[in-house]
């Protein structure tokens, strides 16, 4: 039993400097494993609408006729699972969380892929 | 006589950041009585099981906690594996085992901290939560999360943690474990953290077993009880011994909680060493069908999750017996006889998990 075990950690904790980061100064660098936002190659998407059907919490929704496809920012648990079951793998994760918000509604992104007639062409020529 | 008066605990006190409700009836400054209530975070996850598919479910049972996250997801997982029929790769079986472990240490570490805060040694608890981060650290770069590890799926595991990694970790964590040391040593040897936990919220071990007592608490009177030792995972291949201490009292409970990192710093290492190669997960059809009771040591005790499955994507019914749920009756006894301002303590030192308790 003693009094002054917590010396030692003292006595380093003066020398050694604070342990918390200078934040705005020094911002924390997130690994490249790290689970983030999820973004969207657009132009590869099929919209089967596998990724909002599979999504734990229904953050996503796909919209197969104007070809939309739409993320609640706020609703999203970062698990990848709609990454993992995308068939064209057009879904990717970065290692970093979208900006804040301070409306929810804000938190709502939504990408519309391109009119591509060059694509619609095919169609046309069953007519 | 003295006058009984009843004191209200919670739901929201300074030492525990999650609701639980206790009366505590007091004769002077003495507890004769803790009525404990709960249910102010019940989310109702049990049900939930019917209305999602059993894969995606993993997410759901993952977050009954936010500590144990990862032991809650792989016993789900062994349970549904367990019905299947399905045999999971053993190099899977060990990166669930160094995970789990990764968990028991952060774990306890964040107890070390909130203990430490309960009996006012401010300096004491940041320097366990700054050890604490490093062992995030780890989890994050290895699953991608720092609590929620998101790495569990049904037939194996979602990442792989290459042998060079592993090495790192392993030689981070053994460089960890002198610093821990010097912490840890502060709650063994220091008079006046031994004169707030010693003789303590006693409990003998023949009262803990019959009040159906987990883990740590059960294992601080005497009792060595560990669910690891059934052999899940990977750890019948590791060398182990089940943590053991005498008194019952809180100090018990702080020493087996110390000594358990030291131990799950050793099975981690262990595990990396013997470390198969080959496949990481097997690709999973069909619907499972019968029923299974799955055990998992986790770091507050054995938790057991019932799952019955009825051949449908939906399974049938779903039952989760936390830990802490298991050591409420035990908290309620140690609390009988006890001086107000060790409540706290006595309470803190039985790591209650709320959200665990009430899913």
């Amino acid at each position: 039993m003693s009094f002054l075990s917590m010396g030692k950690n003292v006595a380093r904790n003066l020398f050694e400097g604070p342990a918390t980061r200078r934040y705005p100064k020094e911002k924390r660098e997130y690994g490249p494993g790290s689970r983030g936002m999820i973004g969207i190659d657009i132009e590869a998407c099929i919209f089967c609408g596998l990724c909002s059907r599979r999504c734990p919490t229904g953050a996503l929704t796909v919209r197969k006729d104007p070809r939309e496809w739409e993320i609640d920012r706020l609703r999203c648990i970062f698990c990848g699972y709609c990454v993992e079951v995308c068939p064209k793998k057009c879904l990717a994760m970065a290692n970093h969380y979208s900006p804040g918000v301070t409306v929810r509604e804000d938190a709502v992104h939504m990408e519309r892929q391109a009119p591509r007639p060059a694509k619609e062409a095919p169609p046309e020529a069953k007519e | 006589m003295a006058q009984r008066n009843i004191i209200p605990f919670g739901p929201q006190h300074p030492v525990l950041p999650e609701p639980i409700h206790l009366d505590l009836v007091t004769e002077d400054e003495t507890v004769v009585e803790a009525v404990p209530s709960i249910g102010f975070v019940h989310r109702g996850l049990e049900k939930l099981v019917e209305k999602k598919d059993y894969q995606d479910f993993v997410y759901v049972a993952e977050r009954i906690c936010g500590i144990c996250s990862f032991m809650h997801g792989m016993t789900y997982c062994q349970a549904v594996e367990e019905i299947m029929g399905i045999a999971v790769p053993p190099r899977a079986l060990y990166l669930r085992t160094v995970w789990a472990e990764l968990s028991r240490v952060h774990s306890h570490l964040m107890w070390l901290g909130l203990a430490a805060d309960a009996f006012g040694f401010e300096s004491l608890f940041m320097n366990c939560w700054r050890l604490r981060e490093g062992v995030l650290d780890i989890i994050e770069a290895t699953t991608g999360g720092r609590v929620i590890f998101g790495s569990c799926k049904i037939g194996g595991v979602r990442r792989d943690i290459d042998d060079d990694t592993m090495k790192g970790i392993v030689e981070k964590l053994q460089a960890m474990a002198t610093e821990i040391k010097r912490s840890t040593d502060v709650f063994l040897d220091d008079y006046s953290v031994q004169h707030r936990l010693k003789d303590v919220g006693v409990i003998d071990g023949e009262e803990a077993r019959r009040l159906g007592t987990v883990g740590p608490v059960l294992r601080a009177s005497g009792i060595a009880m560990d669910a690891r030792k059934i052999g899940y995972a990977a750890y019948r291949d590791l060398k182990f011994e089940p943590v053991v201490e005498k008194a019952g009292d809180c100090y018990a409970r702080c020493r087996v909680r110390v000594r358990e990192i030291f131990q799950s710093i050793d099975l981690i290492a262990q595990a990396a060493r013997k470390m198969p190669p080959g496949e990481t997960a097997l690709k999973v059809t069909g619907a499972p069908e019968g029923e299974f009771f799955s055990r998992v040591e986790q770091p507050r005790g054995e938790v057991i999750y019932y799952v019955k499955a009825n051949g449908t994507k939906n399974l049938q019914r779903f039952r989760v017996r936390t830990p802490t749920f298991a050591n409420l009756p035990a908290m309620v006894r140690m609390l009988k006889g006890a001086g107000l301002a060790d409540v706290p303590n006595i309470i803190l030192t039985v790591d209650p998990c709320i959200s665990c308790i009430e899913r």
